[in-house]
């Protein structure tokens, strides 16, 4: 806690500075930003950016969440299909997802459909990974105890499996999380009239520097929030 | 080729071929999708016609520069936190959500700084991949087995040579793990950037074929980038399993 403190100053210390050696055509200070977002939060139109996002968020990484279990999971009990899917679920990570924007335009239109197939597509493969992965390293010697008190294959699913890959899952809806979000952002920046990507996208365009900030801000914020009681959940799982 | 790799070449073929049955009969458009075959023959005539070559280069070109940049800055700053305890228990929630901020929101603050050059691009592509080494770095250097260092101790091993026999041997799978992971993100990093706002490069060709309607020239750029993201992260994933079975003898 009082890490996170220590850190949080020193950014924001560190953000002054780049203002005063950078000027206020290029950034806004912490103080100005903190007061622009907090005005822009007493606005109608900003809530009606926000409320976009989040309902495309939220959409987003539920898909996420519950297709890359869906791939993953099976995956994982099955291992030859995993030795062969893990190649190419662990390229599908590597490739810059933004590229297949215009595809993903092509299918949906533009609005809300696309905003979340976007992030979906960010957001399923790290689930689909870390599941098929903890399903994978359960240790043999729990699977085999499991047949000596002949567990039927759903108990053993339901009382050894799924608790012994839940870390490793909870890990993959971690990075899932953060994914998704940073996608259905992407996917706002491009094909979209509303939310905060648009937002975001609409003063760069225009130089506007404290709207840039703010959103930025609030984004950074949310996400590091939330991330971080994700992380210590995590923690306490792993252990 | 093993028997798993058979199988997974097969469907990837079969889903191609699945893409190229939907093109070829009409149920997707030309307009929305060329078939897969046509996209490949696109490619060619571009690149026969000498399109494409600079872009392919220019992105190259920064993502390798995101990369050295991101490998020497992580590992060096992760040699030296690993020493300060301190530190690194300040920084660790740093580390712990920082892939959760969206970098590219950032972007348009290093245009206004550094100009619409192949910077801000460079240092998108660094800023996510360095931590990625660093975290990797630190991961390694906690592996090293205690034992391993006492070792070194009563031998009176200088600290280079320490480094050499014992700790980098010792890291080396976490530290290729960092490279690859620094090699993904700085592919996503910069390639992201140049689509979102720049000059040249793939994703820049991209956007500009995309907003011209121009599927000659989009599907083949697009196919450029899945070829050389995918191919540099199977090259890199046999560097690792290598250097893993090596560590496992």
């Amino acid at each position: 806690m009082r890490n996170g403190c220590m850190l949080i100053a020193v950014l924001l210390a560190g953000w002054q500075a780049l203002f005063q050696f950078a000027g206020a055509h290029a950034l806004s200070p912490p103080i100005d930003t903190m007061l622009f977002l907090a005005h822009l939060l007493g606005t109608g139109p900003f809530w009606v950016h926000l409320l976009e996002t989040g309902r495309a968020f939220a959409v987003a990484l539920a898909l996420s969440i519950v297709l890359g279990l869906g791939i993953g999971l099976p995956l994982g009990l099955h291992k030859y299909a995993a030795e062969i899917a893990e190649p190419l679920l662990v390229s599908a990570y590597a490739v810059p997802k933004i590229v297949l924007y215009p595809i993903v335009l092509t299918i949906f239109g533009i609005g809300l459909p696309a905003k979340i197939a976007f992030g979906t597509i960010h957001g399923i493969v790290p689930v689909a990974i870390f599941a098929m992965a903890g399903v994978r390293q359960v240790s043999p010697v729990l699977l085999r105890t499991a047949r000596a008190m002949r567990l039927s294959r759903t108990e053993t699913l339901r009382c050894i499996v799924w608790p012994a890959a839940l870390p490793e899952i909870f890990s993959g809806l971690r990075i899932g999380f953060s994914l998704s979000l940073i996608g259905t952002l992407l996917g706002e920046m491009f094909g979209s009239q509303q939310g905060l990507g648009y937002l975001l996208m609409h003063a760069i365009g225009l130089q506007n520097v404290p709207v840039i900030m703010a959103v930025t801000l609030l984004l950074t914020m949310f996400a590091a929030t939330f991330s971080a009681m994700l992380l210590a959940w995590d923690r306490r799982l792993h252990r | 080729m093993n028997r798993a790799g058979f199988h997974r070449l097969c469907i990837v073929a079969g889903l191609l071929a699945a893409i190229e049955v939907l093109c070829r009969t009409g149920i997707v458009t030309p307009f929305a999708m060329p078939a897969p075959s046509r996209i490949v023959f696109d490619l060619f005539v571009l690149l026969r016609a000498g399109q494409l070559i600079a872009a392919v280069g220019k992105t190259l070109h920064d993502v390798a520069i995101a990369v050295v940049l991101s490998v020497v800055v992580g590992v060096a700053t992760g040699v030296a936190i690993h020493r300060l305890r301190g530190l690194r228990r300040a920084l660790e929630p740093l580390f712990a959500t920082y892939y959760a901020i969206p970098v590219y929101a950032f972007y348009p603050l290093f245009i206004v700084l550094f100009g619409l050059g192949s910077t801000p691009q460079i240092l998108i592509g660094f800023m996510l991949a360095t931590i990625a080494v660093l975290t990797s770095t630190l991961s390694g250097l906690d592996r090293v087995p205690r034992v391993l260092l006492r070792t070194a101790l009563a031998y009176r091993l200088s600290p280079l040579e320490t480094a050499r026999r014992i700790t980098l041997p010792c890291a080396a799978p976490f530290l290729a793990t960092g490279v690859k992971l620094a090699v993904s993100y700085a592919f996503i990093g910069v390639v992201g950037a140049e689509f979102i706002m720049s000059r040249d490069g793939l994703g820049y060709e991209i956007n500009f074929s995309y907003n011209n309607f121009d599927n000659a020239t989009m599907y083949p750029a697009i196919l450029t980038i899945l070829l050389l993201s995918t191919g540099a992260n199977l090259a890199l994933h046999r560097w690792e399993r290598t250097l893993l079975q090596r560590r496992g003898r």
